[in-house]
């Protein structure tokens, strides 16, 4: 099994190197390959089970996209295919159809996901999570300057019970085209959810997966959740 | 810009209230200023400043150098306008420059030296135009607030005016770029021993070249993207700096070699980030005109502000108490570092909780991006873990690979002194956030009577 981590030289914001980290705790039989911005990345040559990236600069998303560009036809063909992504914070953006600054003028995505992204680099947006996905309740945080816009009615990755979902006014979390999963919750977002980690370990062929420190993150993760239960308890 | 009557209005009223405050006993450092802006928005602009506004602001270091910059000077004979009993953002400012000025808005300080916080840029220097700006460093902060440093150098940057002349350091690739064309003068620490090839930081901010996205290469790193770096894709490269200082932590002296010389001044304390505070110190004040002389007689007098950093020694155990500041990682791992190469055998309490999260939850993503490996070292007898959140804490910890036996956890902070070891310890340090103070206090002495209880217990058996 061969999981790519795209960028981790930048994508590391907010501590998101532990999604791959944690993985490699997890599953230590896995090949990890890291793709920096001078290198071809591995997806564009062979398979490859899973894709991550995660939180990174402003600019630094730019550059991604810069890199990407080049490979938009082999990413679309893997989304279409099945191969697992995981995109956090505002990773995710750069696969959607472009990104729009305060001024208006606008960076083109890759154009994959038919979503589209507005920064506000004077307000950053800050939330709690909970959602509902596949009968699992996801905990984490949202710290953005840009959130998305269009409709993910279709194909939201989880259902909102509190804080935002892709923008303030949507209670739709995300994006999931088929094995293609984008959130903003960054925590980050696989120590957050130990549920998540399992979900994804079964996707990559896991039967039966076992996390590494098992019992405490999932106390941790139920700590979080009741956490937040009442403050959405509360709010109600 | 010229006082107008509703300017007056805003002094007169924020006055009275503050006036009223400290008859009451209330700190009256923020809510004064927020009153007088409220009711004059450009109250800054118009308000009388002194003829000479120094300000400081960066991520870490800057209530330090701060401090260290308003005792020499007075220490000189100046009398100065500074904000360093309440905040640093506008208000804060505000409310310093109200308790200074008379009923018709002038003050009489010649000088004043104000912490900036960086966020708050945008709305203090379109309207307090400073002579010199001290950037101290940038490096991530709270998530929430400073999203990232990259943010953080464009809101400097937009909001710093022409002509204010620079103190920065050119050991840090982010913030030595900061206005390229304004006046300015740089600081460093020389190579030392214990600089690496390659950094061992979970943060480098600086891992892609700031200017151009591709990899640069480092003649060293200290530590996180503080190092010596060129870029060969575009160029950038680590300034040649004014102030080149050389620590000499065994004789507690360091030397700053410039353009005139070398000049040789006490240390405040044996850590390097103090160092970086002092050197940082030092150029401000010899580019503004200080002899080295007076300079170094003000630092032999001079010691760490008590709710930063406390030590205090019972049979023969050094009891530290030092503010890390949670949310802010690199300030975390700066003191994880610290206290790994202090000599001795050590045990440490974290309480790291920040209180004003109690009773919702806190955002932890800072706990991923601190050094919790540095603490899995053989020195290190002992970690009790505390608080709400001790299950990261604990998880994180095994994470870092620190073995279980060393760790314990306790809910209750107060709990944490039963958990020490306390055999064969030289010192125990407790690391506290900034919203705890009486806590930290309270666990402080909480140590202290179980070092005393386990004397006692041991003289009772003898």
């Amino acid at each position: 099994m061969k999981i790519e981590i795209l960028y981790p030289e930048a994508a590391n914001l907010f501590g998101d190197c532990w999604n791959h980290r944690y993985l490699r705790e997890c599953m230590p039989e896995a090949e990890f390959v890291e793709t920096h911005f001078d290198d071809v990345p591995a997806f564009a040559s062979e398979d490859v089970s899973l894709i991550i990236m995660g939180a990174m600069t402003e600019r630094a998303q730019e550059w991604a996209i810069e890199r990407l560009l080049p490979y938009k036809d082999r990413l679309r063909e893997l989304v279409e295919g099945g191969t697992v992504f995981l995109m956090t914070a505002n990773a995710g953006e750069v696969f959607c159809e472009y990104i729009e600054n305060e001024d208006g003028t606008r960076i083109n995505g890759l154009g994959i996901v038919p979503l589209h992204a507005k920064r506000d680099m004077m307000h950053r947006h800050n939330a709690v999570m909970l959602c509902n996905f596949e009968g699992m309740e996801l905990v984490g945080f949202k710290a953005e300057f840009s959130t998305l816009y269009g409709d993910n009615s279709d194909f939201g990755f989880a259902k909102v019970r509190y804080g935002t979902g892709i923008n303030p006014a949507s209670d739709i979390e995300g994006v999931r085209i088929n094995n293609f999963f984008s959130t903003a919750m960054v925590g980050p977002f696989l120590m957050m959810n130990p549920g998540f980690v399992k979900y994804l370990m079964r996707l990559l062929g896991v039967a039966e997966p076992k996390l590494r420190h098992e019992e405490l993150i999932t106390a941790a993760y139920e700590d979080r959740l009741s956490d937040v239960k009442r403050m959405s308890e509360k709010k109600r | 810009m010229k006082k107008n009557p509703r300017f007056y209005i805003a002094l007169w009223v924020s006055k009275a209230v503050m006036l009223l405050q400290r008859l009451l006993g209330m700190n009256a450092s923020y809510f004064p200023g927020k009153l007088a802006i409220k009711l004059c928005p450009d109250f800054l602009g118009r308000i009388d400043k002194p003829g000479t506004v120094i300000t400081v602001t960066g991520t870490n270091g800057k209530t330090t150098c701060c401090n260290m910059i308003i005792d020499v000077l007075t220490a000189n004979g100046c009398d100065v306008l500074n904000n360093r009993a309440g905040s640093n953002i506008d208000a804060g400012v505000a409310s310093s420059l109200i308790a200074a000025a008379s009923l018709g808005g002038h003050v009489k300080q010649k000088i004043a030296v104000l912490e900036v916080d960086e966020r708050s840029s945008l709305r203090i220097y379109p309207y307090v135009h400073p002579d010199y700006t001290v950037c101290t460093n940038l490096f991530r902060d709270s998530i929430q607030r400073n999203a990232h440093p990259e943010f953080i150098f464009s809101v400097i940057e937009k909001a710093l005016p022409d002509d204010t002349h620079l103190i920065l350091n050119a050991d840090d690739p982010i913030s030595f770029r900061l206005k390229r064309n304004n006046p300015r003068s740089y600081f460093s620490i020389a190579r030392l021993p214990s600089d690496r090839e390659e950094c061992i930081n979970i943060i480098n901010d600086a891992r892609v070249c700031p200017d151009c996205g591709h990899t640069p290469e480092y003649e060293y790193v200290r530590y996180h993207h503080i190092g010596k770096m060129h870029c060969p894709n575009c160029g950038l490269s680590s300034p040649t700096p004014d102030f080149l200082a050389s620590p000499d932590f065994e004789n507690g002296r360091f030397t700053v070699r410039t353009a005139e010389g070398e000049e040789s001044y006490p240390m405040i304390s044996g850590s390097i980030f103090n160092v970086y505070n002092q050197v940082t110190t030092v150029s401000l004040l010899r580019t503004f005109g200080l002899s080295s002389e007076s300079i170094a007689e003000s630092f032999e007098h001079m010691h760490i502000v008590k709710s930063r950093y406390t030590s205090t020694e019972e049979d023969g155990i050094k009891v530290v108490t030092n503010m890390t500041k949670g949310q802010n990682p690199v300030a975390c791992s700066i003191v994880f570092d610290y206290m790994r190469s202090e000599p001795g055998s050590k045990e440490i309490i974290l309480m790291l909780d920040d209180a004003t999260y109690k009773k919702t939850t806190e955002i932890m993503t800072w706990i991923y991006d601190a050094d919790f490996e540095l603490l899995n070292d053989e020195s290190i007898k002992r970690i009790v873990a505390c608080g709400v959140r001790t299950n990261d804490y604990h998880l994180r910890l095994l994470l870092a690979g620190v073995p279980e036996e060393k760790i314990r956890c306790v809910r209750l902070e107060t709990d944490a002194p039963k958990e020490l070891s306390l055999c064969g310890t030289d010192k125990v340090f407790i690391l506290h956030d900034l919203t705890t103070p009486k806590l930290t206090a309270s666990v402080k002495s909480g140590v202290i009577e179980e070092i005393k209880k386990r004397k006692a217990e041991v003289s009772h058996e003898d």
